[in-house]
Order: C-alpha cells, then structure tokens, then sequence
C-alpha cells in the first residue's frame, strides 16, 4: 500500500475519567473513504476533532501528507489540505451562501491580509465559488443568508464549503445528521459524485450511506478499535455485530 | 459579478452623504446664526464619533466587546499633550535611550498618537485575544485600568488635575487656531476613517473577521489565521482611536486623566450599541446622539444621569439594530 495521505498513531485523549478516545490507530489513503463507524459515545467525534487540531491528544501522533501535525493548529492543517465538515452546521449564518464559499474558495489563495480591494471581484475565485454552488445544487439559493436555508441546503453547503477549499482529505463528521429520507439519499449520492477525488474519513450513522460509500470500515466503541477491514468483513464480525451492527441488522 | 446592494445598503449611503453634507456647511450656519461658539461641541462630537466608529471595527465586526478602548483615547491624548508640553517647556520627552524632543506638528503629533495607541492595543491585543467573552471584557478593563494609573502616578503630567496645553499644533507650520481648523481636521479625519474601514470590512481581511465573529470554528477549519487578524483589527482599531485622542486633546488644549478612564471606555460602547453596531456609520451618530443628550440633559438637571439612563434603556429596547438601523432600515450585519 502506499504510504497514507493521513494516519493516526496510537491516539489516545481522556476527558476526567472517561476515555474518549483509546490508542486508536487508522489512516487514510489518498482517494478512498474510510468510514468509522460506532454506537454513540464511541469516540468517533472526539477522534474527528483530534485528526482536525481542534483538541490535542494526550499521547500518540497525527502525521498528514508525511508531516507531523500532531501539535499543529487547525489552521495550519486545513492550509495543508485537510477539509472538515461538522455533525452541528457550521456556516458563517449572516453572510450569502455564495460567501461563505467564498471565503473557503479564497482560504489557500494568497492571504487574508488583503484590505482595499473588494473580496468579491476576484474573478476566478468567484467562478470557482459559483461551480461550486452549482455541483451542491445551491445556486439559486446563492444570495440567501446561510442561516435563512432550510437545514438540509445548511448540510449541502457545509460540504460545499468544505470542498470548496481543494482539500486532498476531507474529514466528514456525519454529513446525513438530521436528514430525512430523501435527502440523505441525495447527500450519499453527491459524496459517491466525490469519491476518488478526495480521500474521505466519513463518520456517519446511517449504515446504508456506509456500505454504499466505504472502501474500509473502521468500527469504535467506547474509544476503541474492535474491528477495522473490507465492508464485507465487518458485515460478518461476530463482535461488531454484537457490539453495533446487532441492533440494526436483527431489527 | 457583484453581490447588488440591496435597498438598505443604498438607503443607508444616501443618508450617510446627508449626514456629511450636513457636517459641511454646519460651521457656516452656526456663524450665520451667531451659534459660532457651539463648534467646539460639534469637533469633541466628531472625535467621539472617530473613537466610536474605531471601536465598531472590532466591537460589531469582530465581535470583541473592548472595554479598554478609553485607554488608546487617552494615550493619543497624552502622547499629543506630552509633545506640546515639552516643544513649550524646550524639554525632551525622553533623554534615554535616544533623545527624543517635544514638537508641536501635528505632522508629528498625529502619527506619533496613532503609532503609540496602536502599539499598546498591540499588547493588550495580544494578551486579551487568548480569552474569550466575559474574561475578553474583563481583560481589556483591567489593562486600562493600569494605562489609567500609570498616567497618573507621572507628577510632571499633572497626575489627577491632567495637562495645561501652551498651544494646539501647528499643521504645515500654520497653527491650528481657533474653533475652525481644528474642526476641518476632525471631520477629515473621521470622513478618511470611515471611508477605508467601509472599505476593508468588504475586503479579504474585513471578510475574514465578520466571518470569525459568526463562526470562529468554521473559521479555522478553512485556515484563516483568526487570531493573528483579531489583533490586527485591534491594533489598528487602538491606533484610530488614538487620533480621535489627538483631536479631542488640540481642542481642548488640555489632556484629562479622564480620557483614559473606564467610564469613557463604557461610554464609547454606548455609543456604538445606541448607534448600531457593525454600521461604521452608527457609532458616529450615536456619538453625537450620547453628547449631545449629555449636553441638554446637564444644562436641565444635574441628576441627568437618571435621565439619561431610561432613554438609553428604551433606545436599546426598541431599536434592536440602534439608531442607524431606523435611518437606514438595515439589518446591523450582512
């Protein structure tokens, strides 16, 4: 195999008592998905927010695109290359659709210490926000305050926002969270539209997007690995379907 | 393409060109009606408009509610007092470690305002940005504070009684004499202020702190260097309202401890809440509505506070996105 874009090494993090996360180790080729997969509790949040900087871990180590990032701020990883999305929505709510692709359009172009000329008139960037807004299915929604859109365009556009930055990986915190139906469909349909063109570490619930979407599964409970392979080997795990899987698939 | 300015935006500029052409003639109407001695008012309204509006650039924008903004006023104030002191004493500033003497152009007095407000906010910047919220608030108070106290404990400055000025500064060796000049001057100023901060809050930079006030985690997520724009927005929101210092100390030819103190911090965000926050244009006139209220409500009664305070109250009760909102109909952000 070849060497991974982004791998975690023995991370662990303990919030008082609990152990959120426990020498937990994955990584993440350039161009699969990678899910993990989890009953609730299980660390998969906390292990998102560890790869992304946002917490640091209490041992182990996080290397990206050959770098030690394991002590690098958020900032610097997402320059690197390493997108996010959130299971909450997080959009700038008072700012248009269009500028908050904008904004992640223009993150890796140049710097932000730009003060006299309008952000808006950057033409390629803006041609690049406007495809974007487009592939998301956004685009006559494009002046809408963020927070104005319904919860399942809000879901759209944090992807949209997400990709619109060019990451090489893309940590997906849950994209279907609070979807109906229809649209999770949808959402599964637009991340199948992505695969091999950026490496996913998809958490997420709903076993029908998983299975649909993984190359490889992962699976966590309470903070660590009990089973990690081919889709088809995880359907089969014994212990996964105990721990996990046996609520949906007997049901 | 351009996003359109929608209605608001439109109304907004038209009644802000009103409001300057206003400003404009208003020194010739005040001598026509023999008013000619209520300009000074009109140029402590205008720096206090600078002030508030340079508040604004981080309070509305940025979402960091500063109560230590009084302390860069104040530094302007002093630093422009400190040099005319010293051009009439013919003392230096400093002997060490480089020999620094008084002056009296505002060429120099003006920038030297800016330069050394905008470095105190630098620090205080530096070391409040780490805190968040109430602990952001209570840091910036408790660094002005200090400013506050360390001006006073310098005798040579006038401690509690503040600073006797010999003159105003002279621009372009003419002297800023009279009520005029000095008015032309603040109004330039706050024109110029306003103009570019408009400017750089639909710029990159102004983008990338809106947005961090919105969403700070989104924010970092995409990479912007919150922290490091934070302070950048803090330095040069410290340095505008050193200037507005400078002008407040030429027309009063006398710098007060009282610039630098916590009520005038706690008045600046008044003047931004009651004129609308993230506006720019807001801030400025609630700096006008605070002052000039104060004005009227202490020629009446000396317990104007109580006065004033309800009126305040209601202010902010009914006019959810202040005073500017009602001009221009507008949502404060956008």
């Amino acid at each position: 195999m070849a060497e991974p874009l982004l791998r975690a090494e023995r991370l662990s993090k303990r919030f008082g008592a609990l152990a959120a996360v426990a020498d937990v180790s994955l990584d993440l080729v350039t161009g699969e998905c990678h899910a993990v997969i989890g009953p609730n509790g299980a660390g998969k949040s906390t292990l998102l927010a560890l790869l992304a900087g946002e917490i640091m871990p209490d041992s182990g180590s996080v290397v990206f695109d050959g770098d030690d990032v394991t002590r690098a701020r958020p900032s610097r990883r997402a320059l690197a290359g390493l997108g996010r999305t959130f299971q909450i929505t997080q959009l700038c709510r008072e700012f248009s659709a269009r500028r908050n692709v904008m904004l992640a359009v223009q993150s890796r172009v140049g710097t932000p210490f730009h003060f006299l000329r309008r952000a808006d008139s950057l033409a390629t960037l803006a041609a690049r926000a406007d495809a974007a807004l487009v592939t998301a299915g956004l685009a006559e929604r494009a002046q809408v305050p963020a927070g104005l859109l319904s919860h399942g365009e809000q879901r759209q556009l944090e992807l949209a926002v997400a990709m619109a930055m060019r990451p090489r990986a893309l940590l997906l915190d849950e994209p279907t969270a609070g979807l109906g139906p229809a649209e999770t469909a949808e959402m599964a349909a637009r991340l199948a539209a992505l695969k091999g063109r950026v490496a996913m570490l998809l958490v997420e619930h709903d076993m029908d997007t998983v299975f649909r979407l993984a190359d490889r599964i992962t699976v966590l409970a309470e903070g660590r690995v009990i089973a990690s392979g081919a889709p088809e080997m995880i359907r089969a795990d014994t212990a996964v379907r105990e721990a996990y899987l046996g609520e949906v698939v007997d049901a | 393409m351009r996003e359109p300015a929608p209605w608001h935006v439109r109304r907004g500029w038209i009644a802000a060109r009103l409001g300057l052409v206003a400003l404009l003639v208003a020194p010739f109407v005040l001598t026509a009606l023999d008013r000619g001695y209520l300009l000074p008012v009109m140029t402590r309204m205008l720096a206090y408009g600078l002030a508030a509006a340079a508040l604004d650039f981080v309070l509305g924008y940025g979402g960091l509610v500063s109560f230590g903004h009084g302390a860069f006023l104040g530094t302007g104030a002093y630093v422009t007092g400190v040099l005319l002191h010293h051009a009439g004493q013919r003392t230096p500033v400093l002997r060490w470690p480089v020999e620094i003497g008084g002056s009296a152009d505002a060429l120099v007095a003006f920038p030297a305002a800016a330069i050394t407000a905008g470095a105190l906010a630098f620090l205080i910047g530096a070391v409040s940005l780490r805190t968040r919220g109430v602990h952001f608030i209570m840091i910036t108070l408790a660094f002005a504070q200090m400013v506050y106290f360390l001006v006073l404990a310098i005798p040579e400055y006038g401690g509690t009684d503040g600073l006797m000025l010999p003159a105003r500064n002279n621009l372009l060796d003419l002297p800023l004499d009279g009520d005029q000049p000095i008015y032309w001057l603040a109004l330039a100023l706050l024109v110029g202020f306003l103009l570019v901060a408009r400017r750089v809050m639909e710029a990159r930079f102004g983008l990338a702190l809106r947005g961090a006030r919105q969403n700070e985690r989104r924010m970092l997520a995409l990479g912007y260097p919150v922290y490091r724009i934070r302070l950048l927005a803090f330095t040069i929101s410290g340095a505008a309202a050193g200037v507005a210092g400078a002008v407040l100390a030429n027309q009063a030819a006398f710098v007060s401890p009282d610039l630098l103190s916590w009520q005038r911090s706690g008045e600046l965000i008044m003047m931004v809440i009651l004129g609308g926050q993230g506006t720019l244009f807001g801030p400025v006139l609630g700096a006008f509505a605070l002052l000039l209220l104060e004005e009227e409500l202490s020629a009446v009664t000396e317990h104007w506070m109580l006065v004033l305070g309800p009126i305040l109250l209601l202010c902010v009760l009914f006019f959810r996105r202040g005073l500017w909102g009602q001009v221009s109909g507008a949502p404060a952000h956008g």
